[in-house]
């Protein structure tokens, strides 16, 4: 830890540097155009009252603040010593004192009606016309169509080199995931919020939509789409190291769109079911499996274990070298498959194939100097999950 | 107010017991904290060394702190200003271990009028039981957990019948004493706080007893679910509680015995009846809420 | 208000003098509020510059989009620690130090009620700070969940130092309540005589209400850890809808505490500015009884109102609704506050010294804060606004140019009062104004990255948040090192250096403890003086 505070220290100086160089840089953030002020009108009925109402409120307290800061400015300018001010003696005045009580609670008033009306709106997710489960998990969304049985999960596609500064970043920096959540429009689609493991929360600014996803609890939450269009969120509630590494995307497609893309998606699950029985008889070479798995690896796992497998001590333990990944093979694989419960170590057996996981548990023990030279097949992972 | 009710104010001098106090503390926090990590991660380390280190040095502060407290106050140092400022820092104390408990009963109500219900669908959770917990029916006590963790419920007949009448018998007894010690009355004192202190320790051993129970026989552990967490934590907190006070009972019993405390000046005396009767009020609210309702 | 006045003065006290203890055990075994006093506000002063530099370290981490500096989980220990060390350890201590330098002068006692026990309740901090620090350096680091350590973030996610995180704040607490009881006591039983409820100076009102808010929720956050550890590490399951509990249930039982815990933070600075407005304006206070309503309705509306936190949770729409309204009825009171202080300047004769310089700022900034809050409060809007860097504009302006603005105010108003000499004005008055241009840069961009919708707690953010964000962190560093300037002025004032100032320091300045000499004699008050 000292050597990370002097690193940080260090660092911190070349951030200081920049600071210096501040003309230089003010260039490069330029071209991102599109950055914004106020909340966004959003593109449903809904958020585009919540906008109204933020801006009700917000004007009201300008004018409020506006007021009380005129006295007070009036007074500091007329009213000072080196004026020659003699000062009054007053200090009391039931009028007034009555006055400015009553008159914020009237404003209040005026401000609590509409609030209200619109409070008791969007807590009305009755009669949807589809249904959707959200379920956040450390670090990636998980989709299931209640009534269509496609179900998903969706997580950041930034390439880490994005992240680390040695890629240039993209328009939609840390804002793109894998598979986005699609919707049609002008339907009424409800949301199921949940979590598997700590408090997420899904925000979509666009449908004024934010509810927490509470391990154990469903709150929902709806949105009637008005515009095709995609739309970005993020998760907003701190869920751990990656929760900056949450994001959403909705693209909204109209009817028929939706329900082709709908069509597709059951498809290609029938097929990857297909895929995955004919996988079940093959088996890998080494070279294979360590390829597949290092990029299973990368994706799923080296958010905690790290991409170099040493974990992070006291947190996530580390791979390389651990006696799982050295020596017991069926408990490598439980773990993988089964997860652990309790902990962040979640069952991998809905998030990918066989293949993968008999993949990324090959590479596990043979990456990073974990030589044993085991090589799992998907048959193996198939007999863990089904008993054979 | 008139003048003359202003004696002059002590002050103390410099003291160090109340720095030995804050070292007391540092060491029962870092010892506890890693007490807590050794033995549920099975590490070795050093931390009950370090707890009984901050236990004792906590001890030893309160025995050099009193000491000093009941010599100045022998010695006719003290004002009744003074005496006013320590009941009242008393009553303030109990008053701070009131919410703590509120926390507890909190957590208790809260479970059973809204985390238990809402998972068995009530108020805006239909779909929280339909979809997550469809085999769960809400109830209270809870002895099916949600997990399916089964249990049974604590009858509030038998034991904590008993131990709320000798609770209760044990805020008459020390009353009693108070009252004697009102009139000076040293040996009625002696006679009705030793049997305040002799309930005590049978108000815990009863305790004790039940929680055998509990954990032998009828599967209520501190791990069977929130209704075994709120009973042991709110029963264990307020047996802890009862020991204590049955410690200070005990010490203020040797006071007297020495010849301690007259009829004005009692004031360690009087917080200590008060801290039983909090104790006390504490249970009364427990057996209704924790084992009736 | 009628202005107390004491009697006689004390020109008895300097034989007193002899009794300071010389060396370290003065400062370790001090019984004296006024070394106590002392003690507390340089401890909060240097929490202040190491929860600032941890705060520093954020903003340099979001200097740029990107990760830079450290790694996303050091990052959220730093965020973590900042936020506790800054309310745990910077803002609450000072308050506290205020309050044992002053209450005993102002109400003309000669010391805190119990004097042991206040010393014991200043060691322990120091305790618990270096147990909360030192867990930055233990394996898996310090706590990474937030201030708020919401379950099961904080209970089966976390690592195990989490049962060092618990115990200290365990201590941290007994520390506050044992304040608190002092300040409660004193304040009931040592008044000189005279010194009637509705004559005692508005600070020590102020501090009343705040006392008694410490010991109702300091043991409720005592209970909430303390479930967080069990759950932890004896198979509870408060927090875990599997056994019947609900991670929501923590929600409601800190937040119980976390609100009220904002007004602690601030009920003392409304006293502070009623002490200094009518100083500098030459004018008594307006509306004296009202503030006292006031601060007394503020604090009962401060124990209904904590579910606002937490509206995005899913509660009920009839408890959003209710916990919207009555967070609302919050602004009434802390609105007549912000009425009587420009009344008292109305028609006044002003005039700019440092204490007031921050004592305005203070005015403006703190109602900028909280006409924020007051947006966060409609509950449909917040569904917007939460988590976002809306929030984190919010409670900067309440708290670093409410709270910490009203104690930097506090310090220079009193200043000269303990050490007897006027402090450097050059250099104070470079303080306040650099402090307050960049704390504006810092704190008032955060308002448009927030509703542009950059959610808090991320060590990186997407593209558009860039330029708005390189500004926040120069405005961060400038006030950084603005405070570096306070630091300087505050070694040369302890050296004695300066002016000697008379026992009134400031022209218009009224109070019991503005009789007594500068610097204030060790011993105070050993006879109460007779209040008129
Ligand atoms: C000193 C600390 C302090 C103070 C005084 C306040 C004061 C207020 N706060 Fe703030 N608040 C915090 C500290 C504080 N807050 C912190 C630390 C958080 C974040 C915690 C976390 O999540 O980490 C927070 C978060 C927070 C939230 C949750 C936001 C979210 O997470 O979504 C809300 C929501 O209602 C809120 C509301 C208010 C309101 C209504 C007030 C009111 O008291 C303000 C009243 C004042 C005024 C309104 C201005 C003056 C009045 C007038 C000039 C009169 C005329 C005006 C009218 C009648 C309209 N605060
Ligand atoms: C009283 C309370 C208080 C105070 C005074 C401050 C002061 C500051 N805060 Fe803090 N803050 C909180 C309370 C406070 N904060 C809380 C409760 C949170 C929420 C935590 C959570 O999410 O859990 C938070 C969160 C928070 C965040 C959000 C982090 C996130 O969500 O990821 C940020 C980001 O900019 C921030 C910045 C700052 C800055 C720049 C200051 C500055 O005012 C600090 C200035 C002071 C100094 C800098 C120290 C003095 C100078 C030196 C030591 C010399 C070194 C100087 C340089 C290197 C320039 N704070
Ligand atoms: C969100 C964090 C997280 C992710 C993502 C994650 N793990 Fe883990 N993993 C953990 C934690 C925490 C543990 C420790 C569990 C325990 O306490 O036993 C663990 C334990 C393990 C173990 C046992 C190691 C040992 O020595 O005990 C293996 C093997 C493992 N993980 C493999 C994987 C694989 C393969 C993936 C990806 C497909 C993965 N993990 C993804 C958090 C994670
Ligand atoms: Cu998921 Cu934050
Ligand atoms: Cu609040």
């Amino acid at each position: 830890m000292g050597c990370r505070v002097k690193r940080t220290l260090s660092k911190m100086s070349l951030v200081f540097a920049n600071v210096l160089a501040l003309p230089a840089l003010a260039e490069s953030a330029t071209k991102v155009e599109q950055y914004q002020l106020n909340l966004t009108k959003g593109v449903t009925d809904i958020s585009e009252k919540v906008y109204d109402l933020h801006m009700l409120m917000f004007i009201i307290c300008v004018v409020i603040a506006a007021g009380v800061f005129g006295a007070m400015f009036w007074a500091m300018w007329f009213h000072r010593k080196s004026k020659g001010a003699k000062p009054a003696n007053f200090h009391e005045s039931i009028k007034v004192e009555i006055a400015w009580t009553v008159i914020p609670f009237i404003i209040l008033i005026v401000m609590a009606v509409p609030a209200a009306k619109l409070l008791i709106d969007m807590e009305d997710a009755n009669q949807p016309d589809l249904t959707i489960q959200v379920t956040g998990s450390q670090w990636k969304w998980h989709y299931k169509y209640m009534d269509d049985g496609v179900e998903y999960f969706s997580k950041l596609a930034t390439q880490p080199e994005q992240i680390q500064g040695k890629f240039e970043k993209g328009h939609n920096y840390l804002l793109e995931v894998d598979r986005p959540l699609v919707i049609p429009i002008d339907k009424k689609v409800r949301f199921l919020i949940t979590s598997d493991d700590v408090i997420h929360a899904w925000w979509v600014p666009d449908f004024a939509v934010k509810q927490d996803a509470n391990p154990g609890f469903i709150n929902d939450a709806w949105a009637k789409v008005n515009e095709p269009g995609i739309y970005r969120g993020q998760c907003a509630e701190l869920c751990g190291k990656d929760h900056g590494f949450m994001p959403i995307v909705v693209i909204a497609k109209t009817q028929a769109d939706y329900e082709s893309w709908i069509g597709e998606q059951k498809d290609i699950i029938a097929k990857a079911k297909a895929e995955e029985q004919r996988l079940l008889s093959m088996n890998m070479t080494m070279d294979e499996a360590m390829t597949t798995g290092e990029k299973v690896y990368m994706a799923n796992c080296a958010a905690c274990h790290m991409p170099n497998g040493e974990g992070l001590p006291g947190v996530f333990p580390a791979l390389k070298g651990s006696q799982i990944a050295l020596k017991d093979q069926p408990a490598h694989i439980d773990r993988v498959v089964f997860g652990v419960a309790g902990t962040a170590m979640q069952a991998y057996a809905k998030q990918l194939s066989m293949t993968d996981m008999a993949a990324v548990i090959t590479y596990e023990r043979n990456a990073w100097g974990n030589n044993t030279n085991d090589l799992v097949q998907a048959k193996d992972i198939n007999a863990a999950i089904n008993g054979k | 107010m008139s003048e003359k009710e202003y004696e002059k104010y002590y002050v103390p001098a410099q003291s160090p017991w109340p720095f030995m106090g804050a070292c007391a503390l540092f060491l029962l926090a870092v010892g506890a904290g890693n007490v807590v990590i050794e033995t549920t991660r099975g590490k070795e380390g050093f931390g009950s060394y370090i707890l009984i280190a901050g236990f004792a040095t906590l001890v030893f502060m309160l025995f050099g702190w009193f000491r000093n407290q009941i010599h100045e106050s022998m010695s006719g140092l003290y004002s009744e200003q003074l005496g006013r400022s320590y009941r009242q820092g008393m009553a303030w104390f109990i008053f701070s271990e009131v919410m703590f408990f509120a926390a507890f009963f909190g957590a208790l109500f809260y479970a059973r009028a809204i985390a238990v219900p809402w998972l068995g669908g009530a108020s805006n959770n239909q779909m929280t039981n339909e979809v997550l917990w469809p085999s769960f029916q809400a109830m209270w006590p809870l002895v099916e957990t949600p997990g399916g963790i089964t249990t049974e419920a604590m009858p509030w007949t038998g034991l904590p019948l008993y131990n709320t009448i000798i609770l209760l018998a044990s805020s008459v007894t020390c009353h009693m004493a108070h009252v004697a010690l009102e009139k000076g009355k040293r040996q009625q004192i002696l006679g009705w706080l030793g049997l305040t202190v002799l309930l005590g320790c049978l108000f815990v051993f009863m305790q004790v007893e039940e929680y055998i129970h509990a954990y032998t026989e009828m599967g209520l552990t501190l791990q069977s679910g929130v209704y075994g967490n709120t009973f042991f934590m709110l029963t264990g907190f307020h047996g802890f509680h009862v020991t204590v006070g049955t410690l200070i009972l005990l010490i203020l019993w040797l006071r007297v015995a020495k010849g301690h405390f007259t009829k004005e000046n009692h004031f360690a005396f009087q917080a200590g009846s008060w801290y039983w009767h909090f104790v006390d009020v504490v249970w009364v609210m427990l057996f209704f809420f924790v084992y009736i309702l | 208000m009628n202005t107390p006045t004491s009697e006689h003065h004390h020109e008895s006290h300097d034989h007193h003098e002899h009794h300071i203890p010389k060396g370290i055990k003065r400062w370790l075994y001090t019984t004296n509020h006024k070394d106590i006093g002392t003690l507390y506000l340089w401890f909060a002063f240097i929490m202040f510059l190491t929860g600032g530099a941890m705060a520093m370290v954020i903003r340099a981490e979001l200097f740029q989009p990107g990760l830079q500096i450290v790694e996303p989980n050091f990052f959220n220990q730093m965020t973590t620690v900042h936020g506790l060390i800054m309310v745990f350890g910077a803002v609450m201590p000072a308050f506290t130090g205020l309050a044992n330098w002053l209450i005993p002068m102002m109400i003309g006692a000669p010391d805190m009620a119990l004097p042991r026990m206040n010393n014991w309740s200043f060691w322990i901090l120091p305790f618990a700070f270096i147990i909360l620090l030192s867990s930055l350096f233990m394996e898996g680091g310090g706590p990474a969940f937030g201030w708020t350590f919401y379950a099961p973030l904080s209970t089966t996610y976390s690592n195990d130092t989490t049962a060092l995180f618990v115990f200290s704040v365990h201590i941290m607490g007994a520390s506050s309540i044992m304040g608190a009881i002092n300040v409660i006591v004193t304040i009931f039983n040592m008044r000189a005589p005279g010194m009637t409820w509705m004559k005692m100076p508005l600070f020590v009102w102020t501090w009343l209400i705040t006392a008694f808010l410490l010991i109702a929720v300091m043991p409720v956050l005592a209970g909430a850890v303390t479930m967080v550890l069990t759950d932890k590490f004896f198979g509870t399951s408060f927090f875990d809808a599997a056994g019947g509990g609900d991670p929501v249930m923590f929600q409601h039982i800190f937040w119980f505490f976390g609100h009220p815990e904002v007004y602690i933070m601030i009920l003392p600075a409304f006293g502070i500015i009623s002490q200094i407005v009518p100083t500098f304006s030459r004018k008594p206070l307006f509306g004296y009884a009202s503030m006292v309503y006031a601060t007394t309705s503020i604090a009962l509306l401060s124990f209904i109102v904590w579910a606002h936190h937490m509206f995005t949770t899913g509660m009920p729409v009839f408890a959003e609704m209710f916990f919207m309204l009555a967070t609302m009825l919050i602004s009434v009171p802390t609105g007549v506050k912000v009425f009587n202080w420009v009344a008292t300047m109305w028609r006044g004769s002003l005039s700019f010294e440092v204490p007031m310089l921050f004592a305005l700022a203070f005015i403006v900034l703190f109602t900028i804060g909280g006409l924020s809050g007051l947006m966060l409060a409609i509950t449909p809007v917040d569904f917007q606004y939460h988590d976002t860097y809306f929030v984190v504009a919010h409670f900067h302006y309440v708290l670093v140019t409410g709270a910490i603005f009203s104690i930097m105010a506090a310090v220079y108003y009193w200043l000269p009062k303990w050490t007897g000499k006027m402090f450097d004005i050059t250099l104070a008055k470079w303080h306040f104004w650099c402090s307050l241009v960049s704390v504006n840069v810092l704190f008032f961009p955060m308002h448009f990255v927030g509703l542009a919708g950059m959610p808090r707690r991320i060590p990186d953010y997407a593209l558009q948040f860039a330029d708005f964000n390189k500004w926040i962190s120069i405005g961060g560093f400038a006030f950084g090192l603005s405070q570096l300037i306070f630091l300087a002025l505050l070694i040369k004032a302890c050296r004695k250096k300066g002016e000697p100032v008379s026992a009134q320091v400031w022209e218009g300045a009224e109070g019991l403890e503005w009789e007594i000499p500068s610097p204030a004699p060790y011993h105070t008050f050993e006879t109460p003086p007779v209040v008129k």
